[in-house]
């Protein structure tokens, strides 16, 4: 636990003793805030005409009309950001060569990749944490519900560690980072849009396909709907990323 | 204190290291010496834990490279032929970091800094970042992370490598300052390195042992003749025969103003020859005997005209 505490830190540092961390966030936060600003302009729009006709009124939800194409449009911001979180943690280590000091210290290897993989949730953590504040003025003006915004955040933040996973697995195959970094967008991107596949397949096929797809376990988070199975599907992709990135570098030092 | 046997490593088809076999002594400088490629880094790379060996034997410190990696890691200090520094962290929160990483309790981590940064002489630098400090402290830096955690068995992969003479002498000297209570394997290519701070060498060359023992076994193994070389004021051609005429030489050689007089072994003709020059009035500059240079003897083994 120490061990994964020192490698958590040292991460945590890097990022915001290099502009890395400021420059991902802010850009994150910018177009979060953009996002925001236009749905909220738009409802705003819907309300006056709702005013008018009572046969909008009856549809007339913050929690759809805002929040759920919020945390979609936050989900897309978030698979071109964190391959670009991820890239280094490992190709940089490697490129530098400071891996050999890491692998000659008595610490495991699960313990470096659980470190890492820790460090990259914190700076998604505070990256969600601040876009809270938007939310803050829908429920200073407005009055949306609570539960299903938690459970869009919480979906954000299971899909955004299952990202990271993934990105740690395509940092650890190569010592250049914008190798991992376009490895990490292009697979993120494909499981992201797996289930257009799903479409022409049938039978089990098309099941396998809608499972292993991204989006179809988002959407129901971003409609507040909190269902095991996805949690269980962004854990296991985290797992299955952590496991893989594992047997890399262990291959590696064999071969 | 550092144990190989019979140490055997592959990278797919490239034999890296073959059959490899020496140990050091405890408190001990041991050089691990052979031409780029030779395998030194593998070698260390292997000691350290950080490469499995594909077959043989390796403990350092009584731990077993293989089986208690972990143990083994706690007990030594490394250097890497490519310093493992991060950029953008500070000496000391650099040094901090290693010291947790190396598990020194957080009561005496400070303290563990602290002693490293004296020893190595940072203190000028402590606060700096890494990426801001020159070469010669970046060295330091590396060697200091390899004290962090008051190893037994110290393994320094090419430590003055790309730094300038004064910083060269001033690293050895530190390196020589940590002798005694440590037992210190270091590779190099530099050879008059290993005459000043050695006690013993290792040489590969192309992942073979060519040699290995103290120094001053290592060269009187080698030693087949004895002879002196002078320098003389008057070097005519004259005085080359003059010279060979004295009864015993077995071989004479002129160069410019150095004549190189041989003899077999077990006899001395210093004095015969003193008598001569002063007899003759040649005027005698230098003499000096003529030892087979670490240098010629490290030629030869690699070229593996006496492969022991």
């Amino acid at each position: 636990m120490k061990n994964i505490w020192a490698i958590c830190k040292k991460e945590v540092k890097t990022y915001f003793t290099s502009p890395i961390a400021y420059v991902l966030i802010t850009v994150f936060l910018v177009l979060v805030g953009f996002f925001f600003y236009s749905l909220v302009w738009w409802f705003n729009n819907y309300s006056f005409q709702a005013a008018r006709d009572p046969a909008y009124l009856q549809q007339l939800n913050i929690n759809q009309m805002v929040f759920s194409p919020l945390f979609h449009n936050i989900s897309i911001i978030l698979l071109l950001t964190i391959p670009l979180l991820t890239m280094r943690l490992f190709a940089e280590e490697k490129k530098r060569q400071t891996d050999e000091l890491l692998y000659t210290s008595p610490i495991s290897v699960s313990q470096i990749i659980i470190g890492k993989y820790a460090a990259s949730l914190f700076v998604l953590l505070l990256m969600l944490l601040l876009t809270g504040i938007l939310s803050i003025f829908t429920f200073a003006y407005g009055n949306p519900e609570f539960v299903p915004i938690l459970n869009g955040y919480l979906g954000l933040f299971l899909m955004g560690a299952a990202f990271i996973a993934v990105g740690i697995f395509f940092s650890s195959l190569t010592e250049n980072q914008v190798v991992a970094a376009m490895l990490t967008f292009g697979a993120l991107l494909l499981f992201w849009i797996l289930n257009w596949a799903a479409g022409s397949a049938s039978g089990m096929w098309k099941d396998v396909l809608n499972y292993l797809s991204f989006f179809q376990h988002f959407d129901d988070l971003t409609r507040g709907i909190l269902d095991t199975t996805d949690i269980v599907y962004y854990a296991s992709f985290s797992f299955f990323g952590l496991f893989l990135t594992h047997s890399v570098i262990q291959s590696r030092r064999w071969r | 204190m550092i144990e190989v046997e019979n140490l055997l490593k592959k990278y797919g088809e490239l034999v890296a290291v073959k059959d490899l076999s020496f140990s050091v002594e405890k408190g001990k400088i041991w050089g691990l010496l052979g031409p780029n490629a030779a395998g030194k880094t593998t070698t260390m790379r292997i000691l350290t834990g950080y490469l499995p060996a594909t077959d043989g034997k390796a403990s350092v410190a009584g731990y077993d490279v293989f089986k208690d990696a972990n143990a083994l890691k706690k007990t030594i200090g490394y250097l890497p032929e490519t310093l493992p520094l991060y950029p953008e962290m500070t000496v000391s929160s650099f040094l901090d970091f290693v010291a947790e990483i190396k598990q020194t309790p957080s009561s005496r981590r400070k303290e563990a800094v602290e002693k490293v940064i004296e020893i190595s002489g940072l203190k000028e630098v402590r606060g700096r970042l890494v990426k801001n400090i020159s070469r010669g402290f970046k060295q330091r830096v590396g060697i200091a992370q390899s004290l962090i955690n008051d190893p037994q068995v110290l393994i320094l992969d090419e430590p003055t490598i790309g730094l300038d003479p004064a910083q060269i002498i001033e690293i050895r000297k530190l390196i020589k300052s940590l002798k005694g209570e440590r037992t210190i394997l270091l590779s190099t290519h530099i050879l008059a390195e290993m005459t000043q701070i050695c006690d013993g060498a290792v040489i590969i060359n192309e992942g073979n042992l060519m040699a290995s023992g103290s120094l001053a076994d290592l060269t009187a193994s080698f030693k087949e003749k004895e002879g002196v070389v002078i320098k003389l004021r008057q070097h005519g051609k004259e005085v080359t025969s003059l010279l060979g005429k004295i009864p015993g030489v077995a071989k004479i050689s002129q160069e410019n103003d150095e004549f190189t007089i041989e003899w077999g072994k077990g006899k001395d003709l210093r004095d015969e020859i003193t008598r001569l020059i002063v007899d003759k009035e040649l005027g005698l500059i230098e003499m000096r005997p003529l030892a087979l240079n670490i240098e010629e003897l490290y030629l030869k083994i690699i070229s593996g005209g006496v492969a022991q």
